[in-house]
């Protein structure tokens, strides 16, 4: 797979493998910092990363607007509580099942999306948010999902344990280490395809369907391969999620979580890849703090900054970085006018974000 | 028998308020081409209103009145300062900030009003002439209301300068703008309505559901699959897509797959209308030239 043109030049500086070094060492000595209250909710960071990654990459790299993303994060966290708790599969081993399981899914709802755009598509898959938690409820699948009980898993202990700066190796931590394994091996995936052909193609799609066309990209089959891809990163997310909370039931899946995504992944930035991490602090973190003031609070701050956000920042977090990033480095500039950003792979074209397309 | 003609007719009066969600939808639909995920939200808040209104000791209908007011200047306020700086920009970002319309109302009606389910009360008597065999007073009644405002809204559209210039502005905003119709006041004015309308159909929808933060997203749901069956560009098609949905849901509900699925059909019905019939049953079928 080819580099992006005019990428060959940019090779990652030496100072960006210490950075990176320094990041991940800093990832690996986090738990033992904290309680371990936070150490579970670093670990539904990680959860939301995967999952806003999964929308991003429909939304924001393709351009299919999904406010029903959700409802794969809970088909995922239920496929694998289902597996783990009436089929006793090991909880490692869920994942690709809950993942191919949302990919077909996905892939199945993408055939409908084909013949739907903007508004029409985020109607169906709000319908979908909103139906999933009555399906989960339905009394003909209470043999499996539990009804509005839910199902209660067991957390996994460590294999081993030892003590580190006067902190134990709990299951908690235990689980951080595999959902940051997990974490970095989705968002090297999504790196991977969404750097080459794959990724054109699919920015292609979203900014000019017809041009794509002509340039001989298959539009149906793309679009409907993207949306399985996006519902089984979801997917995964979902799985991690129910390992890591040890627990599913369908009112934890309301049209909220999707909402919720669907904020994550602006405000980390739409078409970023890193973004997602930023996106999945907030949504964890900003609800609590806003919970202090009233039980409405974290839902109005999201609303507001949703708005603000489209005004004065469309393009997230990341997009924010990029574009301090290139003011503050001279050689960056030329970079930039060829539509790459450095420190990310993909061209990030602002005209989807701030005008009408041409069709 | 009389069961089933029951189940009809009790699906038409809550085919009513679909059918005025689904038309406060195509108001705005039809101006912007955009649809407003906020709706349902804006339509609880109203009746929020009302509620408070009525709760200082206020008569019924003059709480009616002044909702009806209070939400006709607030959604012309709403499309003037939120919304007019992204008339243009693209659908995403208008998506967006629908959604966080949504939340904020949806917040602010729990916030201001609390979570409580309270009980909303209904103006028509319940032995009253409105009483019929087969709706209660407070279907009929709603029914007539329902009646009223499409006509009124028909007169409006039809036989006012006012009116005349909003259709103006939705066809052919370029065209009209030329002729000296200020297309985007038009949207507000559009805005207005339809907030007004969603007013209506809560008030008139919440003595039945009982009144709450999220009474509405069902609902909302409903009005959407109402608004694309019928046609999302024609509002007499969104008043019968309601009417069709009501009877739908209720036939379903009572005979075939039972009330927990509701939301299921709705589902059903919007991707399947989309699929099969994108133009809906009395919709514009659209041609684009590429």
């Amino acid at each position: 797979m080819s580099a992006l043109p005019g990428s060959h030049d940019q090779r990652p500086a030496k100072w960006v493998w210490i950075a990176g070094a320094l990041l991940l060492v800093a990832a690996l000595v986090l738990p033992f910092l904290v309680k371990n209250y936070r150490v579970f909710q670093f670990n539904l960071v990680l959860v939301y990363a995967i999952a806003i990654l999964g929308l991003n990459i429909l939304t924001g790299f393709n351009g299919q607007i999904s406010l029903g993303h959700g409802a794969f994060y809970a088909i995922g966290a239920y496929a694998a509580a289902v597996l783990m708790d009436r089929v006793g599969m090991p909880y490692w081993l869920t994942l690709p099942f809950s993942g191919a399981l949302c990919f077909l899914l996905g892939f199945l709802m993408g055939f409908p999306a084909l013949r739907l755009a903007g508004h029409y598509l985020a109607v169906a898959t709000l319908a979908l948010a909103l139906a999933i938690p009555q399906l989960l409820k339905y009394k003909h699948l209470e043999h499996y999902t539990g009804g509005v009980q839910g199902i209660v898993l067991v957390k996994p202990d460590p294999p081993f344990t030892f003590r580190l700066l006067d902190q134990p190796f709990s299951a908690d931590r235990w689980l951080y280490f595999f959902t940051l394994a997990v974490t970095i091996v989705m968002f090297v995936l999504a790196w991977n395809l969404l750097r080459g052909r794959v990724g054109r193609a699919l920015i292609a799609i979203r900014d000019h369907p017809i041009a794509a066309a002509a340039m001989g990209i298959n539009l149906p089959m793309f679009k409907s391969l993207t949306f399985g891809v996006s519902a089984a990163f979801t997917g995964v997310a979902g799985a991690l999620g129910a390992v890591v909370i040890a627990f599913v039931s369908p009112d934890s899946f309301t049209v909220t979580l999707s909402i919720f995504l669907l904020v994550g992944m602006v405000v980390g930035g739409l078409a970023s890849i890193t973004g997602a991490f930023f996106g999945a602090i907030f949504i964890q973190f900003v609800p609590n703090i806003a919970d202090e003031l009233s039980k409405s609070a974290p839902a109005a701050i999201y609303g507001v900054l949703l708005i603000m956000l489209m005004y004065l920042m469309p393009t997230g977090v990341m997009g924010m970085v990029r574009r301090l990033w290139a003011r503050w480095q001279p050689g960056a500039r030329r970079a930039r006018m060829r539509g790459v950003q450095p420190g990310s792979s993909v061209p990030v074209s602002h005209d989807h974000l701030t005008k009408e397309s041409a069709t | 028998m009389e069961a089933f003609v029951h189940q009809i007719f009790s699906g038409l009066a809550n085919g009513c308020i679909y059918g005025s969600i689904a038309l406060a939808l195509v108001m705005i639909y039809q101006a912007t081409h955009h649809l407003n995920f906020a709706q349902g939200e804006m339509a609880t808040f109203s009746t929020f209103i009302a509620w408070a209104l009525i709760q200082r000791g206020l008569p019924y209908w003059l709480a009616f009145l002044l909702t009806f007011g209070i939400s006709f200047a607030a959604g012309v306020l709403i499309q003037r300062i939120i919304l007019r700086p992204v008339e243009k920009a693209p659908v995403l970002t208008n998506v967006n900030v629908f959604i966080g319309l949504l939340l904020i109302f949806n917040a602010l009606s729990g916030w201001i009003f609390d979570h409580t389910v309270k009980a909303f009360p209904s103006p028509f008597p319940q032995e009253s002439a409105l009483k019929t065999a087969y709706f209660s007073a407070h279907e009929s009644g709603s029914f007539l209301v329902m009646l009223a405002v499409l006509l009124a809204l028909y007169a409006f559209f039809r036989f006012t300068p006012v009116g005349l210039a909003m259709r103006a502005a939705a066809q052919n905003p370029e065209s009209a703008r030329l002729v000296g119709i200020r297309v985007s006041w038009m949207l507000a004015v559009g805005w207005g309505f339809a907030a007004a309308i969603g007013a209506l159909a809560g008030m008139m929808v919440a003595p039945s559901v009982f009144l709450d933060p999220n009474m509405m997203a069902g609902i909302l749901l409903y009005g959407f699959a109402s608004a694309l069956l019928g046609g999302v560009d024609n509002p007499w098609g969104a008043v019968l897509g309601g009417l069709i949905v009501g009877v739908l849901e209720n036939l379903l509900g009572a005979y075939v797959i039972g009330t927990e699925l509701k939301l299921t059909v709705a589902l059903v019905l919007i991707v399947g209308t989309l699929t099969l019939m994108p133009s809906g049953l009395f919709g514009k079928r659209v041609v684009t030239r590429v």
